[in-house]
């Protein structure tokens, strides 16, 4: 599903029970990482429940390869969405990508605590740190 | 004596709503509500006594002095020891680790700390780290797969071991499991043992008499029983608190200071330097008056009851696995859906306005021992009442319609 695919869903939700159940079944979407790459280095340090993510350049298209896992339900959900964001985008076209933000327009942060919260700024960050690192 | 069903209109901060539901409070083992007399109190204290303790000899400064002295008396009675052996710390935990650190020149190499394997993070490192300073050992008794102590093994392991420390919870913070300690601080007595009890948990459900325990020393934090944060309780038996090294140096604890040396007072000033936390212990006097107004039997009768509701309620749920002892309980149980983690339900019943508490709960040996990675945890506190169970179970039912659906 591409990100506007997703925004658009999770636009026209009617209520947090149908935005949590869309988010649950964007995580069940996402493939589940295999074992090997499940590693301490994959991991995304700052949140709550365990987040691994693996993030490499194309060499020839130039275009970002995001994988990631998480063994919580809605975190992996959240994460398929930063994931949707990233994918197949220039590292330049990425570092343009204020993905706090879009969580607030898609209206998602409200129902995140503060520690939920950051643990998507946790994982925007990472992303960011290793797309400045890629390039 | 006070109607328990009534108890709840006393707590301000329950009457709201989270998220357009009503909000149920089941995170007591986090940290207790505050009734509106101690808010009141904390405010009468800024707003028109504030003064520093033991210090001016103004009126409003004798007045707080006066005050403040109060309530190390009150709590003093509330466990039937002296007030003189009362330590005012920020924390059960920095309790624990005053203790821990002024058990340094006890302790020879090889000697034997003993403590349980619930213990919370703050009964584990302390004395984890005073073991690497004295090389002494730090042994473990070991829980069941239920998460239970077995009081006649546990026995068993003090005998073998016959350690010079043992520190034990009186109740589990995670399983809400109460322990036996009476027989256990009696066991470790019979060695020579120093014995500590991390009350943190027990002392708003279970008011202990520590002349009946026995034990040397009893912790215990005031927020988790009515009062307000950043204030702890040391208990320690007169002769061997005394007789334990300062801590932290400041004002008010000396007798004389001098460049070359410094003499300290006796205990429990000795203990206190700097300007200690005056509104929160002036709080905690106001909480231990509300608790005073409470009949003991009558709140535990109720707790119980509320608790007994609550597992019975859970354990009809196919797929829940509640873990602890369901019978010696303070009101705390944690539980695990399938394979479903913890975080999931703690969110999404955030949503329906219950408030738990999910993870590991500072128990990272004990999830270890029951190969969990975290639970759910809810605890109960007599504000509590069968609406909030009923609610809780409903939000439930519906979170486990929305993970699986």
């Amino acid at each position: 599903m591409t990100y506007q695919e997703i925004h658009d869903k999770l636009s026209n939700t009617a209520s947090w029970q149908q935005s949590y159940r869309e988010i649950m079944l964007l995580g069940k979407q996402l493939p589940t990482l295999p074992d090997v790459l499940k590693t301490e280095q994959a991991k995304v340090t700052g949140c709550e429940s365990n987040v691994w993510l693996h993030i490499e350049l194309d060499e020839q298209q130039q275009n970002l390869l995001l994988v990631g896992d998480s063994d919580t339900r809605i975190v992996k959900g959240l994460l398929a969405i930063v994931l949707a964001m990233y994918s197949g985008k220039t590292p330049t076209e990425a570092k343009q990508i204020d993905a706090y933000q879009e969580f607030e327009s898609l209206g998602l942060i409200k129902h995140l605590s503060p520690s939920r919260g950051n643990g998507i700024k946790a994982i925007v960050e990472t992303i960011q740190k290793q797309i400045a690192q890629l390039t | 004596m006070s109607d328990i069903a009534q108890l709840r209109n006393d707590f301000p901060a329950l009457d709201q709503h989270i998220e357009g539901n009503p909000l149920v409070y089941l995170d007591s083992g986090a940290t207790s509500q505050k009734p509106q007399t101690v808010i009141d109190e904390i405010n009468r204290f800024y707003a028109k006594n504030n003064a520093n303790v033991h210090r001016g000899l103004h009126t409003l400064s004798e007045q707080a002095t006066l005050n403040y002295e109060k309530v190390r008396e009150k709590i003093a009675n509330f466990l039937s020891v002296n007030a003189t052996e009362i330590v005012w710390t920020s924390g059960a935990t920095e309790s624990i680790n005053l203790v821990a650190a002024g058990l340094t020149q006890h302790l020879l190499q090889d000697d034997i700390i003993l403590i349980t394997a619930l213990e919370h993070h703050a009964n584990i490192v302390p004395w984890q780290q005073l073991a690497q300073r004295t090389n002494a050992k730090l042994e473990v008794i070991p829980v069941n797969a239920q998460g239970v102590i077995d009081t006649a093994q546990a026995i068993n392991k003090i005998a073998q071991l016959q350690p010079k420390v043992f520190a034990c919870s009186h109740a589990s913070n995670t399983l809400g499991n109460i322990q036996e300690v009476e027989k256990l601080i009696a066991k470790a007595k019979e060695f020579g043992a120093v014995t500590l009890i991390d009350g943190a948990q027990a002392f708003l459900h279970l008011r202990p008499n520590l002349k009946a325990l026995d034990c040397d020393f009893y912790v215990l934090s005031a927020h988790k029983a009515l009062g307000p944060t950043g204030l702890g309780v040391l208990y320690g038996k007169y002769d061997l608190l005394n007789s334990l090294p300062v801590y932290q140096t400041g004002g008010e604890m000396i007798k004389q200071v001098s460049f070359e040396e410094t003499t300290f007072r006796d205990a429990p000033a000795k203990f206190e330097p700097g300007t200690p936390n005056i509104s929160a212990v002036l709080g905690f006097g106001a909480a231990l008056d509300y608790l005073s107004t409470i009949d003991f039997a009558t709140m535990h009768h109720y707790e119980q009851s509320l608790f007994k509701y609550l597992v019975k309620q859970l354990s009809q749920i196919e797929g829940i696995k509640l873990y602890g002892d369901l019978e010696n309980n303070i009101g705390t149980v944690s539980f695990t859906y399938k394979s479903e983690h913890h975080y999931d339900f703690a969110m999404l019943l955030n949503s329906y306005g219950i408030a738990v508490r999910s993870g590991h709960h500072c128990t990272q040996p004990l999830m270890q021992t029951l190969n969990l990675n975290g639970t759910i945890r809810v605890s109960l506190a007599f504000y509590n009442n069968k609406t909030d169970i009923d609610r809780f179970i409903d939000a439930l039912h519906n979170c486990i319609a929305l993970i699986e659906g």
